[in-house]
């Protein structure tokens, strides 16, 4: 018998022992690498971060306390650094997202300014009660993000144009184009600051500290985050059990298996980078609803950047995207403090971030390609 | 009226022109640049504080583009040596040069610029627009013209070329990322010398704007630099007042037609073929 390709049977009785053999011990050797390569990368900023501190002739101890202080000395202190992770949660998924069918989304940027300009638009301009409205604002939202999101990934596969390149492109677009609605067009009547009317109150979300006993009424945390956390589950379901999920990762993983299985890499590639961005523009859903109530030009400090940063960080995980978003939101928190108390301008926490990237990829780099 | 137009069309066109130059050797030796805004921004940076300390701008100048030098090695040693993922690490890179410049901002003062040049018939212009046209010559017969260049653009084009030839694809990747940090950082100088002060935000996405630039110019530097006259054209439009076009979508004009090209509706977009993969 003689056939073009191997069948399974043919596969799994010609396989040498060892293989199998090896095969896992490679997947547990990518397992350890997934927690030391983090794991690594924080010690490294946290180390970076002492030794200037050290250079400059200050405690580092009292860096480190602050740091601790500020984000773990109480319930509310907790609850402002969940405020700060929240919407780079959305971004580090929507970027995890797009990794793991081997596309980058740099856009995240972009997308949630289109987004959270949409949610502003629904929120000033229609009136419903809040069970009705809240939900339509996002849902416009979102699907505001996927186009964005949608049309790199299309242009991807229709012209083979790289999308990392149009992502760059359409977040300048993004930012021109709604800095010109909220300046030429919708900018609030007698306001110098370009920002829009705010959005009527049944849009808001519902600011959590007015309904937990242990936060105060004035934390910003708002519900958005527990939408946060409902993403970081149904990606995680999504990615491991569904159909779409698995078809997804075999994309990132194997276009030309997902091929040859009769799965359509070009139509996973259009909706793959369709949902980045709808969970992308979640994140500046998040500003306007639960945060600010309007939209202000250039709101966005650098979200769909640090994204990259986070999911890189979470191996591309959505639970470890979770987590690595905590330690930057508490960086994000923490950096104000630290301005305001040590003296230490918060630009240091983005060379170390920075930094963390480049020792991860370096050892990433250098680990697993020179291996093979 | 258009006429008007070419004197700040060419001052514009100036800083992306060299960031493009940089950004196409590098892409031509296979390692895709998205750190030219962080290179861009760490010259500028290095040239405002070491003009403003000697109130030399030449000293400047060269500090500028030891910076930028820095930058890309330090890009060139991930991507290449350590093989990282070339695109993660440019934008790490951007991370790393806005942050270092807001660690160490603080005030910030006027700054000597570079001498001008009075040329016949279109206007005065700083040194280092009139150095520009004979960069982009030098590139393109270097590129085209000598055995260095022949190798630089093997090392973006196939794998195998070189190491049939026993020759390192590492060195010549570094070649081209290291021409790309000190051309960029030369474009960050020209931006502070033009206007005489330093702000965290001087570059304003110049350097993307540069590498869309590459991309129009499709990777040869004459055409990149005529792309660049046509941004900087489109930067310029917002000048006249009575058309009545608000200016932030001429200012996006630049990435549309960019995306465009890209999709090959004008052209054909044709990257160095190994851009992007770190085999060695």
């Amino acid at each position: 018998m003689f056939l073009p390709f191997p069948t399974y049977e043919y596969v799994l009785n010609n396989q040498p022992a060892s293989s199998v053999h090896t095969r896992n011990q490679f997947h547990t050797f990518q397992q350890i690498l997934n927690v030391v390569f983090p794991f690594t990368a924080v010690l490294g900023f946290f180390l970076f971060c002492g030794i200037v501190l050290l250079l400059r002739g200050e405690s580092p101890y009292a860096f480190y306390l602050t740091i601790l202080k500020s984000g773990f000395s109480s319930f509310d202190e907790f609850a402002s650094v969940l405020f700060y992770a929240t919407p780079l949660i959305f971004t580090g998924l929507a970027v995890a997202l797009a990794f793991k069918a081997g596309l980058f989304n740099i856009g995240c940027e972009g997308q949630l300014y289109v987004a959270a300009f949409t949610a502003a638009w629904f929120g000033i301009h229609i009136n419903l009660p809040s069970i009705v409205l809240i939900p339509l604002c996002i849902v416009a939202a979102m699907l505001s993000g996927a186009i964005w999101g949608a049309i790199p990934g299309l242009l991807k596969v229709r012209f083979g144009a790289h999308e990392v390149i149009n992502t760059i492109m359409m977040n300048f677009i993004a930012l021109a184009f709604t800095n010109f609605l909220v300046v030429s067009v919708y900018r609030e009547p007698g306001q110098m600051t370009p920002q829009t009317e705010a959005i009527h109150e049944t849009a808001r979300f519902q600011r959590l500290g007015e309904v937990i006993p242990f936060i105060n009424e004035s934390n910003l945390l708002d519900a958005s985050f527990l939408l946060a956390i409902l993403c970081v589950i149904l990606t995680y379901v999504f990615l491991k059990y569904s159909r779409w999920g698995y078809e997804l990762r075999l994309v990132g993983n194997a276009s030309e298996v997902a091929a040859y299985g009769g799965i359509k890499p070009g139509r996973v590639i259009v909706w793959t980078m369709a949902l980045s961005g709808a969970i992308a523009g979640l994140s500046g859903v998040s500003d306007v609803m639960g945060y600010r109530h309007r939209f202000l030009d250039s709101f966005s400090s650098g979200w769909g950047f640090t994204g990259i940063v986070v999911a890189l960080l979470g191996r591309n995980h959505p639970f470890g995207v979770f987590a690595a978003s905590l330690l930057f939101g508490l960086l994000n928190k923490v950096a104000l403090d630290i301005e305001l108390l040590l003296g230490i301008p918060r630009g240091l926490f983005l060379v170390g971030q920075g930094l963390l990237i480049v020792i991860m990829v370096c050892m990433e780099g250098f680990v697993i390609k020179r291996k093979r | 009226m258009i006429l008007s137009l070419i004197p700040i069309t060419i001052r514009k066109a100036t800083p992306l022109g060299y960031a493009a130059l940089g950004g196409t050797c590098s892409e031509r030796a296979g390692v895709a640049n998205i750190a030219l805004e962080g290179m861009m921004l760490i010259g500028a940076y290095g040239y405002t504080v070491s003009a403003h300390a000697s109130q030399s701008a030449w000293l400047g100048l060269g500090v500028g583009m030891a910076c930028g030098f820095g930058l890309a090695l330090l890009l060139a040693v991930a991507t290449i040596t350590f093989q990282s993922e070339q695109i993660v690490t440019g934008v790490a890179i951007n991370i790393l040069a806005l942050g270092t410049i807001e660690y160490l901002i603080t005030t910030s003062e006027r700054v000597v610029g570079l001498p001008e040049l009075k040329l016949p018939f279109i206007g005065q212009y700083s040194i280092l627009t009139c150095t520009m046209p004979m960069l982009m010559i030098m590139c393109h017969i270097m590129l085209y013209k000598t055995a260095w260049g022949l190798r630089l653009r093997a090392a973006g084009n196939s794998t195998e070329a070189l190491k049939t030839l026993s020759l390192s694809r590492e060195r010549w990747q570094y070649f081209g990322v290291c021409m790309s940090g000190i051309f960029a950082g030369i474009g960050g100088c020209f931006l502070v010398s033009d206007v005489h002060l330093f702000t965290k935000g001087i570059i304003g996405g110049r350097g993307f704007v540069a590498l869309a630039a590459v991309i129009f110019g499709n990777w040869r530097p004459i055409n990149c630099v005529l792309a660049c006259l046509l941004f900087g054209f489109a930067d310029s439009l917002d000048l006249i007042q009575q058309w009545n076009m608000p200016d932030q979508l001429i200012k996006s004009l630049p990435y549309i037609l960019t995306m465009i090209v890209l999709a090959g509706l004008v052209g054909k977009a044709r990257p160095p073929a190994a851009l992007g993969t770190s085999e060695n």
